[in-house]
């Protein structure tokens, strides 16, 4: 079978910054959003959709010859909240605090609109191996976005970093950026600064 | 009468304090597409209700009689089957993949209702009309109406889960509406380039979540106001 679009590692590559889903795609706001008032619950969020992405990519690339076009997003969405639901058994089981603190945004991972793009875009059209690589590189995409709003979030509003202290204990804490208008407004800060290097960086090709 | 005050708290807790949008961050995804104009914005947040009520009432019904742990249906089969009259059956870890066929229905049915009677809106809503099967907004509505079918001891009534679903659906459309309205007078403003487009609509989402945060305690007041107001 005659492969087409972007090969394994291109694919790899693209998740990483060229695509990264959340600040060159805006996908997958709400758990953006939601879990990165501190660095850990972040990471958990971005290690569970990581399995799903996968899994769900290597599930979907695997049946793809199957896939009737109008049942195949269904077909998505069943796929997904079967690994969505092994995951938040998963970490019901071992991690049981941070589950009952990420609360309902681990099954909320079942209509993050990453897991089903990248289904629709790359895992229903190309073999096993690209489309594994493909989650992986979304996957490491996603915990870097999660993970520099968390960054800024957790040391802003409260002076430490994935719990060690890292300003003086003198710092007041800013309170709202750990409260949901902190998120709005980091990542709104965020997403201007990627663009305002990313404007920068086109001018300079321009010019040379 | 205790029934109303708490189901009148219940609703202006699920729509102004813990806004869908702007507490709880879901629905984001339509909240910054839609958002352009102001008529469009109220129908999307009008059909975000209208199918989050539906899947309330799907969801709160099944979830009820089969899928909470203790629920009579399942039992019943699992009894007249086996035989052992003291089986209990759980079939929660099911829930997911079934509320979101049930989302995924009741979206194919709003979808069907709007094309054969609201043409122009079905234009207007273009390729977010099916995107609401992935708002997140209706899934986390039926899970949180899971959530209060959890405990045998307090469960929660059709009542109470439409409120949550309907109260919840207009606080979205009530936010998306003020967020298309911010928006429409932002296009004749100088907006610095970068920010342009999604990260300006985040910045003035921020500050309309601090507004609203505004609303915090409210319910504690209303429901002193009406025991004291009220002859008892």
């Amino acid at each position: 079978m005659a492969e087409e679009g972007p090969t394994a590692l291109e694919r790899f590559i693209n998740g990483i910054l060229p695509e990264n889903p959340v600040y060159r795609q805006l996908l997958g706001m709400c758990p953006v959003l939601a879990v990165t008032n501190g660095v850990k619950p972040a990471l958990t969020m971005a290690g569970a959709t990581a399995f799903v992405l996968i899994c769900a990519n290597v599930v979907t690339s695997l049946i793809r010859g199957l896939l009737k076009p109008h049942l195949r997003i269904l077909v998505f969405t069943l796929t997904i909240a079967t690994f969505v639901t092994i995951a938040d058994k998963f970490l019901a089981a071992y991690v049981y605090d941070m589950s009952k603190q990420l609360g309902p945004y681990v099954p909320l991972i079942i209509v993050n609109c990453i897991i089903i793009a990248r289904c629709e875009v790359c895992a229903s059209k190309q073999g096993v191996w690209t489309a594994f690589a493909d989650g992986v590189g979304m996957s490491i995409g996603f915990a870097l976005a999660l993970l520099s709003i968390a960054t800024v979030r957790e040391i802003l509003g409260s002076g430490t970093w994935f719990k060690l202290h890292v300003l003086p204990a003198s710092w007041p804490g800013w309170g709202i950026m750990v409260l949901p208008p902190g998120a709005f407004l980091t990542l709104g800060i965020l997403l201007g600064t990627a663009e305002w290097f990313g404007m920068r960086r086109r001018r300079a090709g321009k010019g040379q | 009468m205790d029934t109303t005050i708490t189901l009148i708290m219940l609703f202006i807790s699920a729509a102004l304090i813990n806004n869908y949008v702007l507490h709880y961050f879901v629905g984001i995804c339509s909240f910054l597409g839609v958002s352009r104009r102001v008529d469009m914005a109220f129908g999307m947040g009008c059909a975000v209700t209208f199918v989050m009520a539906i899947a309330a009432f799907l969801d709160w019904t099944l979830t009820y009689y089969i899928l909470r742990p203790g629920a009579p249906l399942p039992a019943f089969v699992w009894r007249s089957l086996s035989g052992n009259p003291q089986a209990s059956v759980d079939l929660s870890v099911l829930s997911y993949i079934v509320y979101i066929f049930v989302i995924a229905a009741a979206v194919q049915f709003v979808e069907m209702y709007i094309r054969k009677f609201f043409p122009a809106l079905y234009r207007a809503f273009g390729v977010y009309l099916p995107l609401i099967t992935t708002n997140c907004a209706i899934l986390f509505a039926c899970l949180e109406i899971m959530k209060h079918l959890q405990d045998s001891t307090a469960l929660w009534s059709l009542p109470e889960a439409l409120t949550l679903a309907v109260a919840g659906g207009l606080g979205y459309c009530l936010a998306i509406c003020l967020m298309a309205g911010i928006r429409e007078e932002l296009d004749l403003c100088d907006v610095p380039k970068p920010l342009k487009g999604p990260g300006i609509s985040l910045i003035i989402a921020g500050i309309m979540a601090m507004a609203f945060m505004g609303f915090t305690g409210v319910e504690k007041g209303l429901t002193t106001a009406i025991t004291i107001l009220l002859p008892k």
